[in-house]
């Protein structure tokens, strides 16, 4: 699952927020056939633009179709291609798993040593809310499934581009060219 | 100055510069239709279908190079119009459909003659916009022009709520459309046209292969202009008939599936494919992996996403064909007065043969059945320059691609990329009202006919005079054909009879000329007739002979290199499972 490598890709798309947005992008993504791994959207710094992190799986279809294409929706400002090591990524997840007797000991231990925070506990199971890297959640988790992952829940990846500029300079930048 | 959203839309059209649109009312839309009696200079012809409607605004579109526009009530009305904007978005027609919706506080509510149309049609328009605020039709609509008519033409659907139309606005006209993520590239790159002109120079066998992009970037006098400087023999697309004159001797005519020979395999001995406003389609490029297997590929166009989507370039340019190719040309004519140019006449010599040897042919007996292609060549016989020919889907487009001569852009309107029948009848009307001092003559299929005929009735009582002449074979001609070839002669669903309806009285019943040939030395005769109809429409009814198939044929999915002549060379698959894949 390691961003750059193999068949995914982590894309940053600036989008106006604009209603049907969304459905554009998700429509686009199913008609040709491209395959989205996780799609995270929210607001920005500056009113009236979104963005989103979208990880696609170029198994079948080049990732320069993909950028492509989502360029002609009007509603794409900028697309922008995390090369593999130069973009900062993280995934939220929630994860209740099984943790009694014996068990609740250890999964705290896990939890400490991921640095994970234990949100909410029961009887028989706890809650943990994790951040990080894709590979630490991925490592984290298979862990947890040896005690029985009762559910989960992830936001997919998100994405910013290492150093000190931002997507929006390029496309202002760009607009006033 | 407050005037209501409704009164607003007419408005926003006329400051685009709309003359015409092509409707139905309905519930929701009606709003619209107050002002057309005495507040709109616009003109609305009411069509019988939606269907209608969309087609002639793409027809219109097609002959003038201006933006069509369509229009249509919430639900079913909208529903219909999806045919005609998916058309236009496979062949990148500019059009605008402007529906009605229900009113905003029952959207989501099944309503009656709800229908999410923006949902609907988001992948077969180039943009579309729900309106919630009367505010914003001024801006909305210019919006939907530029998008319309700019970069790579496409259809663009505005959705309108009763509400919003029947509210009061205040009217302002922007005075620029804000559309941050829309910026096509129209400038060509120079290093990359040096880069391309390099490889022309370089090549001994040259192929300039032309699509509609060409016709619709406007740049068919530069073409001319390129290929004359060059001596680069041209092929047209079939959505790019007569963009380069079919008499020119440069010119090798249609490629692709139903192509004839010297164009299909001069791609396919080419050293140097240069691309222009075309997208490697599966019906020119036939097995894309055994296409022009020896070119190199200079690609041409106004969309990133078209080069190297089915064919990867050498020689990439993202830019307005007219833009590009008026700097190739002088590009290519400094070098060569510099450096010289290669020698063309091995490949001219070659090519020039093939036309000899391999020409389009039919047999038209004397006493036999009439053949459809002898109708073209007759129609086109007594036919002057100026005359606008549209065609449906099938055989008998086929037919009036290969036969037809095309001189002049915008005089040849068809259905390529989704292939939609029906199309040429309204398609056909919506060309006279956008060129009203041409003759049009659709050339359709019995098939195609029957799908959209009612707009004889429109052309009847809005007085738009056009021909259509029905090449009759009593079948679904290219389903027949390919249960002939490649499922044993067995037909299934593809009779029609050819005396249902009665053409002839059909026409009639629409206040039409209705005509008939049933032998070959009526056909003159009969076309002659026809074009001496100004006041209203014709309809020919042509009994051709229904065994007759379009060649040369290269089967879906096979190398352009097995292109078949003819019936005596084509092979009889019997087994289902090896006929061609669509």
């Amino acid at each position: 699952m390691s961003n750059g490598t193999g068949t995914l890709h982590t894309i940053s798309v600036l989008v106006e927020d604009k209603p049907g947005v969304l459905t554009r992008i998700a429509g686009l993504f199913s008609a040709r056939g491209f395959n989205i791994d996780s799609l995270a959207v929210g607001p920005t710094e500056s009113e009236g633009l979104s963005r989103m992190t979208i990880v696609v799986n170029v198994e079948s279809k080049p990732l320069e179709q993909v950028t492509k294409q989502l360029n002609k929706l009007i509603n794409v400002i900028k697309i922008l291609e995390h090369e593999a090591g130069s973009a900062v990524e993280r995934e939220l997840m929630l994860v209740k798993v099984r943790a009694s007797g014996d068990d609740r000991a250890r999964v705290m231990e896990i939890a400490e040593v991921f640095r994970v925070n234990v949100v909410d506990v029961t009887s028989s199971t706890l809650t943990l809310e994790a951040t990080g890297k894709p590979e630490k959640l991925e490592a984290l988790l298979s862990l947890l499934e040896d005690f029985g992952v009762v559910e989960l829940s992830r936001t997919g990846r998100i994405a910013l581009g290492r150093g000190d500029r931002g997507i929006r300079e390029r496309v202002l930048k760009a607009a006033n060219d | 100055m407050k005037i209501s959203g409704a009164l607003a839309v007419l408005k926003a059209l006329e400051h685009e510069g709309v003359e015409v649109i092509f409707g139905i009312p309905g519930g929701a839309s009606m709003p619209m239709y107050d002002p057309l009696v005495d507040a709109s200079p616009i003109r609305h012809i009411l069509c019988r279908h939606e269907q209608g409607a969309g087609h002639a605004a793409e027809g219109y579109a097609w002959a003038t190079g201006r933006v069509g526009v369509c229009m249509a009530t919430s639900g079913p009305g909208g529903t219909n119009l999806v045919t005609p904007i998916a058309d236009a978005k496979m062949d990148s027609v500019p059009i605008v459909a402007i529906t009605g919706q229900v009113p905003t506080p029952v959207v989501g509510n099944d309503a009656f003659q709800e229908a999410d149309i923006t949902g609907i049609t988001m992948p077969i328009t180039k943009h579309n916009f729900l309106v919630k605020d009367p505010a914003l039709i001024p801006e909305t609509v210019r919006e939907a022009f530029h998008i319309a008519s700019t970069g790579r033409p496409g259809p663009v659907l505005i959705d309108l709520p009763k509400d919003v139309l029947l509210a009061e606005t205040t009217w302002s006209w922007p005075d620029r459309v804000k559309l941050p993520g829309y910026k096509p590239t129209t400038k060509g790159n120079q290093r990359q046209v040096v880069e391309a002109v390099k490889l022309i120079l370089a090549s001994e066998r040259p192929v300039l292969y032309v699509g509609g992009g060409v016709i619709k970037a406007n740049a068919t006098e530069e073409l001319a202009q390129f290929a004359t400087v060059g001596s680069l023999p041209v092929v047209t697309t079939l959505m790019a008939r007569g963009a380069f004159p079919d008499s020119h001797e440069l010119c090798l005519g249609m490629p692709g599936m139903h192509g004839n020979y010297t164009a299909v395999t001069s791609i396919q001995r080419a050293d140097l494919l240069i691309a222009l406003g075309t997208r490697f389609d599966d019906r020119v490029t036939g097995k894309l992996a055994a296409f022009a297997p020896n070119a190199k590929v200079i690609h041409v166009d106004i969309d990133p996403a078209e080069i190297g989507k089915n064919r990867a370039a050498d020689v990439p340019i993202v830019g307005d064909c007219k833009d590009v190719i008026a700097k190739m040309a002088a590009e290519l004519e400094a070098r060569r007065s510099e450096h010289g140019a290669p020698d063309r006449s091995p490949w001219l010599d070659q090519l020039a043969e093939w036309q000899r040897r391999f020409p389009y042919r039919y047999e038209q007996a004397p006493d036999g059945p009439i053949k459809p292609q002898y109708c073209v060549e007759r129609l086109r016989a007594f036919a002057d320059e100026d005359t606008i020919v549209v065609a449906g889907v099938g055989q008998h487009q086929m037919y009036a691609s290969q036969f037809w001569r095309f001189e002049r852009p915008r005089h040849w309107i068809n259905s390529g990329g989704l292939g939609t029948m029906g199309f040429a009848v309204p398609a056909a009307m919506g060309a006279k009202v956008g060129q009203p001092g041409m003759r049009v003559v659709a050339i359709d299929g019995d098939g195609c006919f029957q799908m959209t005929a009612q707009e004889l009735a429109t052309s009847a009582t809005e007085k738009i005079p056009f021909i259509t002449a029905i090449l009759n074979n009593g079948y679904l001609g290219m389903v027949r054909q390919w249960q002939e070839l490649f499922f044993d002669e067995r037909y299934s669903g593809v009779y029609l009879d050819p005396d249902v309806p009665d053409y002839v009285k059909l026409a009639e019943a629409y206040g039409a000329v209705g005509l008939r040939a049933e032998s070959p030395e009526d056909v003159d005769a009969v076309i002659e007739k026809a074009y001496s109809v100004e006041d209203r429409s014709v309809v020919i009814d042509f009994r051709v002979d229904p065994k007759e198939m379009v060649f040369p044929m290269v089967p879906a999915g096979a190398s352009n290199d097995d292109i078949i002549l003819g019936p005596e060379t084509a092979q009889h698959t019997t087994d289902p499972a090896e006929a061609p894949i669509v």
